[in-house]
């Protein structure tokens, strides 16, 4: 099982920015289509705010992946 | 015996007080949300069409999104001068908030201020919300006897799911007793203003609320901790558990609470044009009949441990949100259903007006049709005619709206409603206790209040919001939305189901 926690401690590492790369894509993607007029949804407001929040959020992913890729979930502290 | 009993008392009380805060708190917190079109339509511009939806759950959003930073300035006032006052505190605050969006002018009355102003309010009420649930529930666990832990911080997770319960129950009677158009004009406010009594009576109460016995043998022995948020974010050992408890636990069970109360009833009020109070006596029922299971799975969690209840409820959500979702898009569907169906047809309201800025005319005829299975809606064809009588006349456009279900159908809807509030109640009834028990207790309420509420704040209160916008990307399907919460849930399964423990702490005095 540490084993397997520690590898996917590598997956979570890569997936942070994946996920930050995915959504700056789709924000492009999206407001392109908003600024032709076809949608009056998908503006760079909501955009930017939901990118701004996934920032940090994917940074502790990363940072979750690191300490589990360190073995840091091996063994849980006992209360 | 007496020992036990008082014991069982002093308990029962602090439940008591603590709930009652907790509940009025998400009451003021939701009702925004249970009011969204409407206040949509008060805040922005007339011809704002669906980005007035959207900006409005936006600002519903921004409330979930300030949570985590009321949890830090909250969390920590909590961890150092102690639970009873920093939670008093959040309390006032939200009150106050929640009152003054009830008195803000509309959008025709100070155009762009109106959603400026609700947002600065909808921020405070947020930042109270962050500071208070973590305390209440840390302040109960704290006065629970060893082994009841789940049972008892139980009560304080039922507290959400009744704060919606009451918001819906409030708004539904207040629109039954003005009026539709009454209620949208300015009834609106009432369950804003409301608030400041229920507060007040919480307030109260809470003053007569003692300290937690833990924190205070803690200041006792002066083991307070002198910078909590430092020893909560910089020592790795705290912090991996706070990461863990986010991607873990907290993040799944944000997204399956509020994609089963909040955007089932959205979905079938807004893509499935069910009738605004129908959509609302659903859930009502769902979360009557689901709420004793917060405390059945809390109570349960103590003997089998928390872990796989709140994990089970996750994997459900994921491979049934689907199924559930095509059920009530099919079982709506009465655009199909009327060309094989239809029983009758009420008589034409035809009504003429201009189109709002222009000459041209508008016409809509209103029709009530009857289905075999006896669902009602009601149609309008739109048709408008221009002004130059040379231009083009577009296409008539056919509107379905109150939707009204019957029998066997909207006993289905009800039934499908309750199984996904009954999945909140898996992974939210136990959640409390297993936070508690992950930290010690000088930076508990700052460490368990941050990733509670980024995961049920900002993962979960941005359900309806992403949602909704991915359903609105072209070439998407009105099923589109749930990959959001599927996505989520099935991540934080993994997490869960690879790195947590399937504990259950004895004590929490360390």
């Amino acid at each position: 099982m540490n084993a397997i926690k520690k590898f996917l401690g590598i997956v979570w590492m890569l997936l942070g920015p994946v996920i930050i790369l995915f959504l700056f894509m789709q924000a492009s993607d999206k407001i392109a289509v908003a600024a032709e007029g076809i949608a009056r949804t998908n503006t760079t407001l909501q955009w930017s705010i939901i990118i701004l929040i996934f920032i940090p959020i994917c940074a502790g992913l990363v940072i979750f992946g690191f300490y589990a890729w360190k073995g840091e979930y091996d063994k849980l502290p006992e209360s | 015996m007496t020992a036990d009993k008082n014991v069982t008392q002093n308990i029962t009380q602090v439940i008591a007080a603590s709930s009652l805060g907790t509940l009025i708190e998400w009451y003021d917190f939701y009702i925004f949300g249970s009011l969204a079109v409407i206040i949509g339509q008060q805040l922005f511009p007339s011809d704002a069409g669906a980005s007035a939806l959207i900006n409005t759950l936006a600002i519903f959003a921004a409330g979930f999104i300030v949570r985590p930073f009321g949890a830090l300035v909250f969390g920590r006032l909590g961890d150092l001068i102690g639970r009873k006052y920093t939670f008093l505190l959040t309390l006032v605050l939200m009150g106050g908030s929640t009152f003054l969006i009830g008195l803000i002018p509309s959008y025709s009355s100070i155009g762009y201020a109106a959603p400026i102003l609700v947002l600065i309010l909808r921020l405070i009420q947020g930042l109270a919300l962050g500071g208070e649930y973590g305390g209440a529930a840390t302040y109960v666990a704290e006065h629970a006897p060893v082994g009841r832990r789940g049972f008892f911080t139980s009560w304080i997770q039922t507290t959400a799911t009744l704060g919606l319960f009451l918001s819906l129950g409030v708004i539904v009677l207040t629109k039954n007793l003005l009026g539709a158009e009454d209620f949208a004009s300015w009834g609106w406010r009432i369950p804003f203003l409301v608030s400041i009594l229920l507060v007040v009576v919480s307030i109260y109460i809470r003053m007569k609320m003692h300290e937690s016995p833990v924190f205070t043998k803690l200041k006792a022995e002066g083991k307070v901790s002198a910078n909590p948020l430092k020893e909560s974010f910089q020592k790795r050992a705290n912090f991996k558990m706070v990461l863990l408890a986010l991607f873990g636990a907290t993040m799944g069970q944000g997204v399956i609470w509020y994609t089963g109360q909040f955007y089932a009833q959205s979905f079938l009020e807004n893509t499935c044009k069910l009738d605004f109070n129908e959509s609302r006596y659903i859930l009502l029922w769902a979360i009557l009949f689901a709420t004793p299971f917060f405390v059945v799975f809390g109570s349960w969690s103590d003997k089998v441990g928390r872990k796989w209840i709140m994990l089970t409820g996750m994997l459900l959500g994921v491979l049934c949100y689907r199924p559930i979702y095509q059920y009530f898009l099919d079982a709506t569907n009465v655009k199909e259903m009327q060309k094989t169906a239809l029983k009758s047809t009420s008589e034409p309201v035809v009504e003429r007006g201009l189109v709002k800025d222009k000459l041209d005319s508008l016409i809509t005829t209103t029709v009530v049709k009857t289905l075999d299975n006896g669902i009602t809606f009601r149609e309008s064809n739109v048709v408008i005619l221009p002004d130059d009588i040379l231009a083009p006349v577009p296409e008539p456009q056919t509107v379905i709206k109150d939707v009204t279900l019957s029998g066997q159908t909207y006993i289905t809807v009800i039934l499908l409603v309750f199984f996904q509030v009954l999945l909140v109640t898996m992974v939210y009834g136990p959640i409390a206790a297993f936070l508690v028990e992950l930290f010690p207790t000088q930076i508990r309420y700052t460490s368990m209040s941050l990733p509670y509420h980024i995961g049920n704040g900002v993962f979960g209160g941005l359900v309806p919001f992403i949602a909704t916008l991915v359903a609105s990307f072209s070439g998407s399907t009105p099923l589109s939305g749930l990959w959001y919460p599927i996505g989520i849930a099935t991540l934080s399964f993994i997490i869960g189901a690879i790195y947590i423990d399937n504990r259950i702490d004895k004590t929490v005095m360390d």
